[in-house]
């Protein structure tokens, strides 16, 4: 063994006593970085509103285009007024919003089962994919007087539409989700003698999660845009359609206050997906820490 | 030929040991035999002992471990783990990787109980869970079992992966480099405890390493591999007393091991 005693190896440390000043950092921090967020989002509607009322009482702008922000206050007032009592709005917004709830539906059965067959099989990825790609650069709002010609002016159009405009990003979230798995976890799997189905369901899944999280609130917008483009160009009983006669009758106030609500729903739905995947993807870095951490 | 090993097995270990790995010829090339990965290996791994391979990287230490693990055929050769071929991923086996591979949407214990669940379904898993929290309890994950992997430390987390390997009570222990992500200090902690559970379990261990004090640490007989193809140089014995302890690692005798291994690889084109 050693022939040193290794307790005698070490000293005490010594050092001469120094008059040194305070190593103090001086952390400048811009303005700008300091201000609160509420303080920040606040003060910047205030901005874009006083813009606005700006533009519109110098009259840049003709008044018939851009009314005040006064006039859509009030409008908002009266939209609000009508949903709250019953009135034929809420019918409207409802109707809106079962195409958006029922579009998404079929967004995420077919975009997921699509998915899973392009990421896990050969075909899939062979022979179905190719045409999704090609599908998916087509102008997918182009479809619509499709399923206008096939579905009637009833709310399966538009449900169609918004379905067929969320499947795909969908579609390639789960794929690329399914794709996200390493070589360890895969050989781990393997060497339990896992079969294709429980590596499929209790591993693959699991580890794209985040990615189809992706895709669903991709989807989620998608949707949104899919009921109203066919509500524009089919009729029907929704807010597309309300927003379409306000429009033709230069009722801008009612299209912007129509729009507000409309944001409302999307925002809903959206916010939804966003909870729904902080429950479910608790474990995801994505999920845990937020986009407002920094303060 | 290479008269020093391929083709003539060697008795290391305990003689008297049963073989529980035996591999005659085990090569593995790709692309019709244009690449070769692996030359011809023959090799016993005797009931109890623990081996260790080192070599350079790219020496086809990870196909072997993939062909004895059953996740890859050998491209020539056999494989008999108890007398059986292995013709696929077999229970008496458990693996270790350099990544602990948890997941993350799985606690402590459940990440355990993950092979038993996906062997035999979740109501023996569940059967299990008192003993799972023994496992991390006797790994000193005491207080840890209901907690996520994103919480724990990396040498927690390869230390979780060690209950994971041993709730399927193993036979034969596969281990690619398991603490070569770790630190120094983590590293002879766990390598300590790798050998208390292979004594007290008298499980045949296979290690694959980088590192040479590592291997000869632990390991009855080290094996020696060149890169390119990977090739089986030559076996070295290690005669040190059980249980080894940290203090061995500064005897002259180790010292000339670890020597002996170095000065070997380095003859076959060791470079770095």
């Amino acid at each position: 063994m050693m022939p040193v005693e290794t307790s005698s190896l070490g000293r005490p440390i010594t050092v001469e006593p120094g008059d040194f000043p305070e190593t103090v950092w001086s952390v400048r921090e811009a303005w700008i970085d300091r201000i609160p967020r509420s303080v920040a989002m606040a003060g910047l509607l205030i901005v874009v509103l006083l813009i606005w009322w700006g533009v519109h009482h110098f009259e840049i702008v003709s008044r018939i285009i851009l009314p005040s922000p006064q006039e859509v206050g009030r409008d908002i007032l009266t939209v609000g007024a009508n949903i709250l009592s019953g009135g034929y709005m809420l019918d409207a917004l409802w109707m809106t919003t079962k195409e958006v709830l029922w579009g998404f539906f079929f967004a995420i059965v077919i975009g997921f089962s699509l998915g899973v067959l392009v990421g896990e099989t050969t075909f899939g990825e062979k022979a179905v994919m190719p045409y999704l790609v090609a599908i998916d650069t087509m102008p997918k709002v182009a479809f619509a007087p499709l399923f206008l010609a096939w579905l009637g002016f009833g709310i399966s159009s538009k449900v169609a539409l918004a379905a067929f405009i969320a499947t795909f990003p969908i579609v390639v979230g789960t794929a690329a989700g399914l794709h996200a798995a390493d070589d360890n976890a895969r050989m781990m799997f393997r060497t339990l003698g896992a079969s294709r189905w429980q590596t499929l369901i209790r591993m693959k899944i699991p580890t794209g999660m985040p990615q189809i999280f992706t895709g669903l609130k991709i989807g989620a917008v998608g949707v949104m845009a899919g009921a109203i483009t066919a509500e524009f160009l089919g009729g029907g009983k929704g807010f597309g359609e309300l927003i379409r006669v306000a429009a033709s009758q230069l009722q801008t106030p009612r299209v912007f206050s129509l729009i507000l609500y409309l944001s409302v729903l999307g925002f809903s739905l959206f916010w939804s997906v966003v909870l729904i995947e902080r429950k479910l993807v608790f474990w995801h870095r994505s999920t845990v820490t937020g986009i407002d951490d920094r303060h | 030929m290479h008269d020093t090993f391929p083709q003539t097995v060697r008795e290391v270990g305990r003689e008297s040991a049963r073989p529980v790995y035996q591999l005659r010829n085990v090569s593995k090339s790709f692309g019709n035999g244009a690449i070769r990965a692996l030359d011809p290996v023959s090799l016993d791994l005797r009931e109890g002992t623990f081996s260790s391979v080192i070599g350079p990287s790219g020496c086809g230490k990870s196909t072997l471990l993939k062909i004895m693990a059953g996740v890859a055929p050998p491209s020539s050769g056999s494989v008999m783990l108890d007398g059986k071929p292995v013709t696929g991923p077999r229970r008496e086996i458990g693996m270790m990787y350099q990544q602990a591979t948890l997941f993350p949407w799985l606690t402590a214990v459940q990440n355990v109980l993950l092979p038993i669940s996906i062997r035999d379904g979740k109501a023996a898993a569940a059967a299990r869970l008192q003993e799972a929290r023994e496992l991390l309890d006797l790994v000193g994950l005491a207080g840890f079992e209901d907690v996520y992997p994103r919480q724990l430390s990396g040498g927690m987390a390869q230390r979780t992966s060690i209950c994971r390997m041993l709730i399927t009570e193993p036979d034969m222990l596969l281990l690619d480099e398991p603490f070569s992500a770790l630190d120094e200090l983590a590293r002879d902690f766990m390598n300590m405890e790798l050998q208390r559970i292979c004594m007290s379990r008298r499980a045949t261990a296979l290690l694959i390493t980088h590192s040479i004090p590592e291997a000869v640490l632990l390991s009855d007989v080290v094996y020696i591999m060149s890169a390119r193809p990977g090739r089986f140089e030559e076996a070295v014995d290690i005669e040190l007393p059980r249980p080894r302890t940290l203090e061995m690692m500064t005897t002259p005798e180790f010292g000339a091991y670890v020597r002996h291994i170095r000065s070997h690889l380095d003859e076959g084109g060791f470079s770095s």
